[in-house]
């Protein structure tokens, strides 16, 4: 079984995000983790491999600190990781997906995993786009996965419940949590990952050209939220303040 | 020349989303200004009838695609049908609900027509000729403005509760397309519905969450009778969900669900930095917390520190007399 997991490398959760002097996002400074959902993906990946025979290899689009997300996955266990560094161009969820399906199209695979959505841009489609891509049928938002006989049983979120959904391999599963509990890697694991293979590709090593992979979509200005400020603290013991605080929401801020 | 703000009517079970409504209201002033045809996509079995619906929304022009084919909801199916359609009237614009099932038709469909597609968008314009969407990066911590300028369609997936349904009646001229719903791939085996009287977490108008401070699962009793009283959605942080008290289905914030509802009760809360990214384009926030150094309170626009298990059940009496 030739598992692949495209992974994200993401700001971390506590991150504040600020804007540099040219109004875009500021990276310097922050600290990167691996995507929460990929982490689900991977772990799920790690799973299947030991339920049977397989080798789990991760992949990712992204710069050279990339590496650190990817050698996180291979002291988790995974055997073999890719770095597609597309340098300083700006990509696109289009792009994203299209110089993915053109680096796994040149590999083995039986299932592709990822997470059902990245928490920084939160788009939910660049999966679904390699699939597409690739021609092989993609399931969504997945909280539990069997891979048996060549086909693929999930489990998947729907609003107001869930549905369970087959699928032939080779798929596409994007990872919802509630799939597993991803492990931490342990010390030897950490120790075997520096041994493991990452592969190291520019664009032009996957054959692809700067136009091939030209954004659909143009960011055109970034903003911060508004702060938010500090309202009333209504004072008083639990029946006074739960008594006013009924009678605020409802004249005074109308939201009942 | 490509023309028209197509918009996907998302049904379920014979009931359109109200999102769909909310699509059509704002898309209704973005076809004015455009000088364009507003259009509903409606797809599934059994759904000619609520095309009469939409035009009570202010559509033009309703495609319908009923098959029993497309009975349920299945990526490859909608796909086929949808980019099909797209591809024989080639619309400018395609917006659909930021929902499970938005969601996923939005990306497979932006890939087969090769063009952009902008997620859980929070507004839209239209600048220099172009529509722009604003949407939310980390969460609600940023947001980006952004355009697709040449591919066509533009795709944008916008969420629940961003835009209001306003009723705007007009007689849609029904389209029945003879579409084939093509090779599906996924087989649907099961299909379980949870019988809930709530509204969806991303839809409620009102959501009562719960944290830490909840203490146990056996508590969130008390926030669900809250929630009754509001006809609100219940919600969790981060902190409830890892505890195991309650499914990651109710988790709000970073790595759960963004929220932006008219008024959220979070109880017993902190506030963490990726819980506020989630919530904190609620329109009024109400924190009730021990803590009054909790977080939570320096965003919120009510604050009671005091114990939730005393104050949570009496607000619920106090509402209760106030909706009366």
């Amino acid at each position: 079984m030739k598992i692949l997991v495209c992974l994200k490398q993401t700001f971390d959760t506590e991150a504040k995000i600020n804007l540099d002097s040219n109004g875009k996002i500021e990276r310097k400074g922050v600290s990167m983790i691996m995507n929460p959902y990929d982490e689900f993906a991977v772990e799920e990946a790690l799973r299947i491999k030991e339920k049977g025979e397989g080798e789990v290899t991760v992949i990712s689009v992204g710069g050279q600190q990339t590496q650190d997300a990817l050698r996180q996955a291979l002291a988790m266990g995974a055997d073999k990781a890719v770095l597609v560094d597309a340098g300083d161009m700006e990509l696109d969820e289009f792009s994203t997906a299209t110089i993915l399906a053109k680096v796994i199209s040149g590999m083995e695979y039986d299932i592709i995993l990822g997470g059902f959505r990245a928490i920084d841009d939160g788009s939910a489609q660049v999966a679904g786009r390699v699939a597409e891509i690739l021609n092989i049928p993609v399931v969504n938002v997945v909280t539990k996965l069997e891979i048996d006989g060549g086909k693929a049983l999930a489990t998947r979120e729907i609003e107001g419940g869930s549905e369970v959904v087959e699928v032939s391999l080779p798929a596409v599963v994007t990872a919802q949590k509630g799939l597993n509990e991803p492990r931490y890697p342990s010390m030897k694991g950490i120790m075997k990952a520096k041994k493991k293979p990452m592969q190291k590709m520019a664009l032009a090593d996957a054959g692809l050209d700067e136009s091939q992979i030209a954004p659909k979509t143009k960011a055109i200005s970034f903003s911060l939220p508004e702060a938010r400020q500090a309202g009333k603290i209504i004072p008083g013991e639990a029946a006074e303040a739960a008594s006013e605080l009924a009678k605020l929401l409802r004249e005074e801020a109308k939201v009942i | 020349m490509a023309k028209g703000i197509w918009v996907f009517a998302e049904q379920l079970g014979g009931q359109i989303k109200k999102v769909s409504f909310e699509l059509l209201s704002e898309g209704r002033k973005a076809a004015d200004q455009l000088g364009e045809e507003l259009c509903a996509v409606l797809v599934g079995k059994d759904v000619t009838g609520l095309a009469e619906s939409l035009g009570e929304y202010s559509a033009d022009k309703v495609y319908v695609v009923d098959s029993d084919a497309l009975e349920n909801y299945t990526t490859d199916g909608y796909t086929n049908v949808v980019a099909d359609l797209i591809k024989q009237y080639e619309p400018s614009a395609f917006l659909l609900g930021c929902t499970v099932t938005g969601r996923d038709l939005a990306a497979q469909v932006a890939q087969r027509l090769q063009t952009g597609l902008m997620t859980d968008c929070t507004a839209m314009e239209i600048a220099d000729g172009q529509l722009v969407f604003t949407r939310p990066l980390y969460a609600g911590k940023v947001f980006v403005k952004a355009a697709c300028p040449e591919a066509r369609p533009v795709m944008a997936t916008i969420r629940p509760n961003t835009f209001a349904a306003v009723a705007n009646p007009k007689s849609a001229e029904v389209v029945k397309v003879d579409a084939n719903a093509g090779d599906i791939r996924q087989v649907i085996k099961d299909i379980v519905r949870q019988v809930s009287e709530r509204p969806e977490l991303t839809e409620a108008d009102i959501i009562v969450s719960g944290g830490r401070g909840m203490k146990g699962p056996e508590n969130f009793g008390i926030l669900e009778e809250l929630a009754d009283v509001l006809g609100a959605a219940v919600g969790a942080s981060r902190a409830a969900v890892d505890a195991g008290w309650v499914s990651h289905s109710f988790q709000v914030g970073q790595t759960g669900k963004t929220v932006s509802p008219v008024l959220y009760i979070a109880c017993g809360i902190s506030g963490a930095i990726q819980h506020l990214a989630g919530m904190s384009s609620a329109k009024c926030i109400v924190a009730i917390n021990k803590d009054e150094e909790a977080n939570i309170f320096k965003v919120a626009d009510y604050g009671i520190v005091g114990d939730l298990f005393e104050v949570v059940p009496i607000l619920k009496e106090e509402l209760k007399k106030v909706l009366a």
